[in-house]
């Protein structure tokens, strides 16, 4: 269970201006669809004054959620509309004497509903202007989205880049696998495109390859007589050890082979295919991957 | 007014009879099983009457086919890894979407190393589709790993039937069956399971403690190496006080088994139709018909499931939900995900699991609770309006979403 503050237990238990409100004139509706909370916030706000004279929510989510709603309704009762779009998610949060870092984003959304009530208010168009991810670092509560981003922006290389620019790692420091991947990710699509599928240690290893390699690209028949030109230069190799290899099929990056004799079923197969793999990405100069014919997509 | 503890698929209250047997283990039965003298020797013996009794749970066929081990995360990843290094040539695992994070996290990381992993979906139910699991039975599947059931809905998986046709080609099978073990029969030795994975504090044993069953003939690669122990196939010391309280929570088990199934389930039902009678939209989820005896896993739309947590708890109920703010991750529950529960239910979905230390007392009186705590949450969501979900919620609350 989460360490709530005694103040977040108390909003949560007994909620201040819960429920609709009946002569509200500004609404804002705002979510996280992927931590499942979502909450409307409805102001009453005079006209004349533009203060806040009440100030209601409903919400859908957790403890902390209701917490930081009903904090929220306390703190801008009686602000006018300027004062309380200066409310930081911060402010909410020390109102309630802290959050876990896991739920600082239940104090965001209640800024983010001030903000699209206000928006609301004034006939404007809100839109939000930060995209939450899975939380990595747990002691600087940094996401994903955020150290993605920072990793592009400034063309991040290391871990400990990360840390200098974010905070995230700096701590306990058991996220660093996470940020290794999500460099690995980043530096993975920078190097070659539009690559998709998460780089395993043998493509960052091609990435490295490949800037040196042709830049030209090549035909789809071009591209399998090359292919078929490094079978033939692997195969005195495996046939002096009673093995044999054939092109079976390439399907985009994948190049799918038969082993044969000796090397089907080998134990050093694995060595078999990443050495292949590795002529391959010189001479062809693009990232592929070599797998046994049995990989082939079984048809549904 | 006294707790009542309804998270029994978390963990569960250490038998007072398993406490008994294991507590002269700290004191005068301190020998290493390894030693020559009768300090050792009294423990060996001891461990070797544990091993017999978890033997007589699981219905093995022999006691060696046991290995103690130190939980059941320790079990799952020993029985994958070591199905994969037995048989460099085969480089697949099988397993379903809605197993244990000890099993799906291991997947994942197998993946990044470059393993092929499929995982089975499941319907809105939580069952596979058997057509879909046979079509991917081939000869470099290393080893297909399904949960014996379900730790969030208590759905049962036909792993023997499974196991029967992974055998048929010549492929191994796990299990991960720390929530099935004691609570629905097993009879091991009329099975094709080569692995299966328990938990000691599932069943009334202490945490800390588990067990691997490798059937005799199933090749196989220690994860731990170093000394002789557990024949080679686990090294280190054994933790022998809490291998003698498996045991013997593994006897009570076995005693238990006909009240689990009668009892337990009675109390089970009453619990899920008491509540589902009260409260509108509201609905079990999993494969009702066929799913462990204890376990009640209840849907709660348009209200989230650690706010209903807290207030249970409140009252002194504890219980477990599928909400991703319970959890640390962002996430809903992906066993939820998976069978495809709307976000609005799947936050809001609340495990009841029982154990035969649950009274008829403490369910009526969590069937009383329930309701108002449903009432006093929607009355704050904004999906809902007086009596009933607003018209056609999912229009009259349309939040921008971050």
């Amino acid at each position: 269970m989460w360490e709530y503050s005694d103040k977040v237990r108390e909003h949560f238990f007994n909620p201040r201006n819960s429920g609709p409100l009946e002569e509200s004139n500004a609404t804002g509706d705002v979510g996280s669809i992927q931590c499942g909370d979502a909450l409307r916030l409805m102001l009453k706000v005079n006209p004349e004054t533009e203060i806040i004279e009440d100030a209601h929510f409903q919400t859908f989510g957790c403890g902390s959620a209701i917490a930081s709603s009903s904090a929220l309704t306390e703190i801008i009762k009686g602000m006018t509309l300027d004062e309380a779009l200066k409310v930081s998610n911060q402010d909410i949060a020390d109102f309630l004497d802290g959050l876990p870092p896991e739920k600082m984003h239940c104090s965001v959304m209640g800024r983010e509903a001030l903000q699209a009530a206000v928006a609301n208010y004034r006939g404007e168009e809100w839109s939000d202007d930060h995209e939450e991810g899975a939380l990595v670092c747990k002691c600087f509560a940094i996401d994903a989205v955020m150290i993605e981003d920072t990793i592009r922006a400034n063309n991040l290389k290391t871990v400990q880049d990360v840390t200098h620019y974010t905070k995230a790692g700096g701590g306990c420091a058991a996220c660093h696998e996470g940020i290794e991947e999500i460099l690995a990710k980043v530096m993975g699509e920078t190097a070659s495109g539009a690559e998709v599928s998460p780089p395993t240690e043998a493509e960052v290893a091609l990435a490295r390859v490949a800037p040196a390699a042709p830049v030209k690209k090549l035909t789809l028949v071009q591209k399998i007589r090359k292919i078929e030109e490094v079978l033939e230069e692997v195969r005195p190799m495996l046939q002096r050890d009673h093995g044999d290899v054939e092109l079976a099929d390439v399907q985009g990056k994948m190049i799918y082979v038969h082993l044969k004799g000796a090397c089907s079923g080998c134990m050093m197969e694995a060595a078999t295919l990443g050495g292949i793999q590795q002529k391959m990405v010189e001479t062809l100069g693009e990232l592929v991957q070599v797998l046994p014919a049995s990989h082939m997509p079984v048809e549904a | 007014m006294n707790p009542i503890y309804l998270d029994n698929n978390a963990t569960t209250r250490v038998d007072p009879a398993v406490v008994e047997a294991m507590l002269p283990f700290f004191t005068e039965h301190f020998g290493n099983a390894s030693s020559m003298h009768a300090f050792g020797s009294q423990v060996g013996r001891a461990l070797k009457h544990a091993r017999s009794q978890v033997q007589a749970l699981l219905g093995a066929e022999h006691d060696s086919e046991i290995i103690f081990t130190s939980c059941g995360t320790e079990s799952d990843s020993t029985a994958i890894l070591s199905a994969l290094k037995a048989q460099p040539e085969r480089n697949t695992v099988i397993t379903t979407v809605v197993e244990h994070p000890a099993i799906l996290t291991l997947c994942d990381w197998l993946e990044k190393e470059g393993y092929i992993v499929h995982k089975l979906k499941v319907d809105k139910r939580g069952r596979i589709d058997m057509d879909e699991y046979k079509s991917l039975l081939h000869d470099r599947v290393a080893v297909v790993s399904v949960m014996w059931a379900n730790n969030e809905t208590g759905t049962i998986f036909p792993v023997e039937e499974m196991a029967e046709l992974a055998s048929a080609r010549g492929i191994m099978f796990h299990t991960d069956a720390v929530q099935a073990v004691g609570k629905i029969p097993i009879d091991l030795k009329n099975t094709k399971i080569d692995m299966l994975s328990l938990s000691g504090h599932k069943l009334h044993a202490p945490k800390g403690i588990g067990v691997l069953y490798l059937r005799r003939g199933c090749r196989f690669r220690p994860l731990l190496r170093g000394g002789h122990q557990e024949r080679g196939r686990r090294a280190g010391t054994e933790n022998s006080a809490s291998i003698v309280a498996l045991g013997k929570a593994c006897e009570l088990a076995m005693a238990n088994m006909e009240r689990e199934n009668t009892e337990v389930r009675r109390l089970r039902d009453k619990l899920e139709k008491g509540i589902l009678a009260q409260i509108s939209h509201s609905f079990p989820t999993g494969d009702v018909a066929n799913r462990l005896p204890n376990t009640s896993n209840i849907a709660f739309e348009y209200i989230e499931g650690e706010a209903i947590l807290l207030l249970l708890n409140k009252l002194g109920i504890a219980a477990s939900s599928g909400s991703a703010c319970t959890s640390g991750s962002l996430e809903p529950s992906h066993v939820m995900r998976a069978m495809g529960i709307p976000y609005t239910a799947a936050h809001g979905t609340i495990r009841f699991s029982l154990s035969c230390y649950n009274t008829e007392e403490e369910v009526d009186r969590v069937i009383e609770a329930v309701p108002p705590i449903i009432a006093q949450l929607r009355k704050l969501s904004p999906y809902w309006s007086d009596k009933g979900p607003a018209s056609s919620p999912e229009q009259a609350f349309t939040p921008t979403y971050a």
